[in-house]
């Protein structure tokens, strides 16, 4: 059974990201974020990835990382999840990381680890990690080719694209993006096109790609964990001060009792998690079973942390001024990402051999 | 002689030295429990002379895992849960120097067994609400009442036992308990007969029963506090070792599925892996739980647990029903029988089915731990109550 606590390395490395995040990304920037044109929040960026050093967590020193596992990444990604961060951190210093570590690519990958250069794996970002579609082909090193709604695909320097029977590196402004107006306004999509766009093979075969999705996979469950504790937290703060009928609303059992369910939900996903990230940490043979219980469990666990606390704020949880919807849009579009909750079952069934009807 | 505590090597040494001088195989099981009792073996984390080391307590699944790999007799603990698990920490509390002596021997050797009367039929949850009435007589008590959900009492030699011993206070202050000899007169124990057509439970009629005071457990009115002790012991009470991937119910299901194609339907199959996904994520919270406790920090998530786990068990013993179809419309048998200990996987489906029914009861009501979760641990506030300052004789009932 693998570890599912925290080291004390972990919690003092989350203490740190907290810090950074609560004094550069309080709700309000965020929110204030979503009304302009930048694609992502750069000075945030840099004081995560850079300056504390979250981008090359899982990556060798001599890599220009830090020579630590995914299962500290997956505290960052907590943290972030918390604060629903407006940072390409799960597409650049996760996936695309992934894909060039199983990849062995070491020109990038040092950069990437640095924070100085932004990479996003060019996929759909509802795909998951057993049925890859192919959408751009290759002919001599130029792409051409439609790729949809490619989670941070503006904020990237470099796409990581699926090409005929390999793995390839473009740069972005050999591409054509269009910016998509996404639900999740944090983590913004982006609609891509190469018209025999110059490119440098990375990767043979679909292994790098796939093995890049599961480790996404695997992370997005702490991500959801982090926004259903921070929705919980911030829902039990306010069902203590708001007053109706002359007392607490959290007084009353109606509400109790589904943040009791809500608070037990959460720490089911606490270990579900722990679990995915400590697999993937040591190239476990559960991994797959252990990420497609984490997507079909967090998923939905995130999701509903989110709508109760909408539905517990009242009118004020449905209005702008109030994050809850930040969150919401966050859950919503994390559950349909990296495979829906339906998609990780089915593969499931074959993995545990539960076959269909 | 006064010494630090053992560490997990010098209890593995004197494990070691217990085995070599106490074969497994040679030695009667009654005589080898009363052996490892004496040399505080039996609970580590217990004091000295009374079955302990006074060693922290997550050393102690390492020494009987020592034991089990030995081939040692057990004391049972399935037959006496409530004795081990309940009545044991709360004399350890609270009982006298000679309480103590006299009662945890026999209690862990499994020598005698324990029940609890608790419950009554006006008081479940409501617990302080409580109705059997003690009173004093020279030295002794005499107890009149009613308990119900009695588990095991046809077979106890001991009931923890509380009552209501002044009626003019509110409810909780009136309270004082008891250690209750089930074999005095006036102690009629009868079989309560449950929807799975057994009788795993009794009621127990309390008619002029005498008590001794000496078996009285704490101060007169403190049966209140007396019993939260008990009842947090029941809800700490976890599972020793890890519990494989598809135990319990989701493998009956799971078996079944794999066997049996022609029962296949496409909602069963999402209805199964939603199934089968709850029950892995439960046991991983409890993996982790037992990691957390193991590392000297224990959580909260015990009573989300048991939350878990009454759902899932009641859920998935359904979808073996409809799984089954047609045959899932046959039963057993309907005979009553008093059964010494629940046996889940022996019985037919509809069995299960119905037995799970009792899961989201017994132990605490799901609604009464979503108020213990919600309160204790996320801080809500309270219940409004409209019994704390209202003597218990004018309370309506």
């Amino acid at each position: 059974m693998s570890d599912l606590l925290y080291g004390e390395i972990e919690n003092d490395l989350r203490a740190s990201v907290r810090e950074v995040l609560a004094d550069k990304a309080p709700w309000t920037s965020v929110l204030a974020g979503t009304e302009k044109d930048e694609p992502y929040d750069a000075p945030l960026w840099r004081a995560v990835a850079a300056q504390l050093g979250c981008a090359g967590l899982p990556v060798p020193e001599e890599l220009g990382g830090a020579g630590a596992t995914w299962r500290e990444t997956a505290v960052v990604m907590e943290e972030l999840g918390r604060s629903a961060a407006p940072v390409p951190f799960l597409g650049s210093a996760v996936i695309a990381t992934a894909a060039l570590l199983a990849a062995g690519e070491r020109e990038l990958l040092p950069r990437l680890a640095a924070g100085e250069r932004i990479a996003v794996l060019a996929v759909p970002f509802g795909t998951a990690p057993y049925d890859v579609p192919v959408t751009v082909e290759d002919a001599g090193g130029a792409l051409t080719g439609e790729v949809a709604g490619v989670a941070d695909g503006m904020a990237a320097d470099v796409l990581l694209v699926p090409a005929g029977d390999g793995l390839y590196a473009v740069d972005a402004t050999d591409a054509r993006r269009t910016a998509v107006t996404s639900l999740d306004m944090t983590r913004r999509l982006a609609d891509l096109a190469f018209s025999a766009a110059p490119a440098r093979r990375v990767a043979e075969g679909a292994g790098a790609v796939r093995a890049a999705l599961r480790t996404g996979a695997a992370m997005l469950a702490s991500e959801q964990l982090g926004l259903a504790e921070r929705c919980l937290d911030d829902t039990v703060a306010y069902v203590k001060t708001r007053y109706q009928f002359g007392r607490p609303i959290g007084s009353y059992q109606g509400l109790k009792h589904r943040l009791a369910d809500l608070w037990a939900s959460i720490t089911q996903a606490r270990a579900v998690a722990r679990h995915a990230a400590s697999c993937v940490a040591a190239g476990d043979e559960d991994t797959p079973i252990a990420v497609a219980v984490a997507q079909a469990h967090c998923s939905a666990v995130a999701l509903k942390a989110a709508e109760e606390c909408v539905q517990m704020h009242g009118g004020i949880g449905f209005t702008w001024e109030h994050p809850a919807h930040l969150f919401l849009k966050r859950a919503k579009a994390d559950s349909i990402a990296l495979g829906t909750p339906d998609r990780h079952r089915a593969a499931l069934a074959a993995l545990v051999d539960l076959p269909p009807a | 002689m006064s010494t630090a505590p053992p560490d997990a090597d010098e209890l593995s040494r004197r494990v070691g030295e217990f085995l070599a001088a106490h074969d497994p195989a040679e030695t009667a099981p009654q005589e080898f429990l009363r052996a490892r009792f004496d040399a505080g073996l039996a609970w580590v984390h217990y004091p000295e002379g009374l079955g302990g080391l006074g060693a922290p307590r997550h050393l102690q699944p390492a020494v009987d895992r020592r034991f089990a790999e030995a081939g040692a007799s057990t004391n049972h603990p399935e037959r006496n849960g409530i004795g081990l698990g309940m009545a044991a920490p709360t004399i350890l509390a609270f009982g006298t120097e000679e309480q103590k002596r006299r009662f945890l021997r026999p209690l862990w050797t499994g020598e005698e067994l324990w029940c609890q009367l608790f419950s009554e039929p006006g008081a479940g949850s409501d617990l302080a609400a409580l109705a059997t009435r003690a009173v004093r007589d020279g030295d002794a008590w005499t107890v009149n009442g009613q308990k119900v959900w009695t588990s095991m009492a046809h077979e106890a030699r001991w009931a923890i036992l509380v009552t209501r011993t002044d009626p003019d206070v509110p409810k909780h202050r009136g309270m004082t308990y008891f250690v209750c000899d089930m074999t005095a007169p006036g102690v009629e124990v009868r079989p309560l007969r449950q929807m799975t057509g057994e009788a795993e439970f009794n009621e127990v009629f309390l008619t002029d029963v005498r008590i001794p005071d000496e078996h009285r457990l704490g101060a007169v009115g403190q049966g209140w506090q007396v019993s939260t002790t008990t009842l947090m012991n029941e809800r700490v009470a976890i599972g020793g070792g890890a519990v494989p991937r598809e135990s319990g119910m989701i493998g009956v299901v799971a078996a079944l599925w794999r066997d049996r194609p022609e029962l296949r339907t496409p909602g069963l199959h999402d209805a199964l892996l939603r199934a089968w996904v709850e029950t892995e994520a439960a046991r991983l919270t409890g993996a982790r739980l037992r990691q957390q406790l193991t590392a000297g920090q224990p959580g909260p998530e015990g009573s989300g647990a048991k939350l878990a786990f009454a759902r899932l068990n009641q859920e998935v013993s359904g979808l073996e029903l409809e799984l089954l179809g047609e045959e899932g419309l046959r039963y057993d048998d309907w005979t009553m029988r008093r059964p010494t200990e629940v046996d889940f996987t022996r019985r037919s489906p509809g069995y299960r089915y119905l037995r799970a029914k009792g899961n989201s009861i017994e132990g605490g009501t799901s609604e009464i731990l979503r108020n213990i979760i919600a309160e204790r641990v996320l801080g809500l506030p309270g219940e409004i109550r409209v019994d704390k300052d209202v003597a218990w004789k004018d309370l309506p009932r």
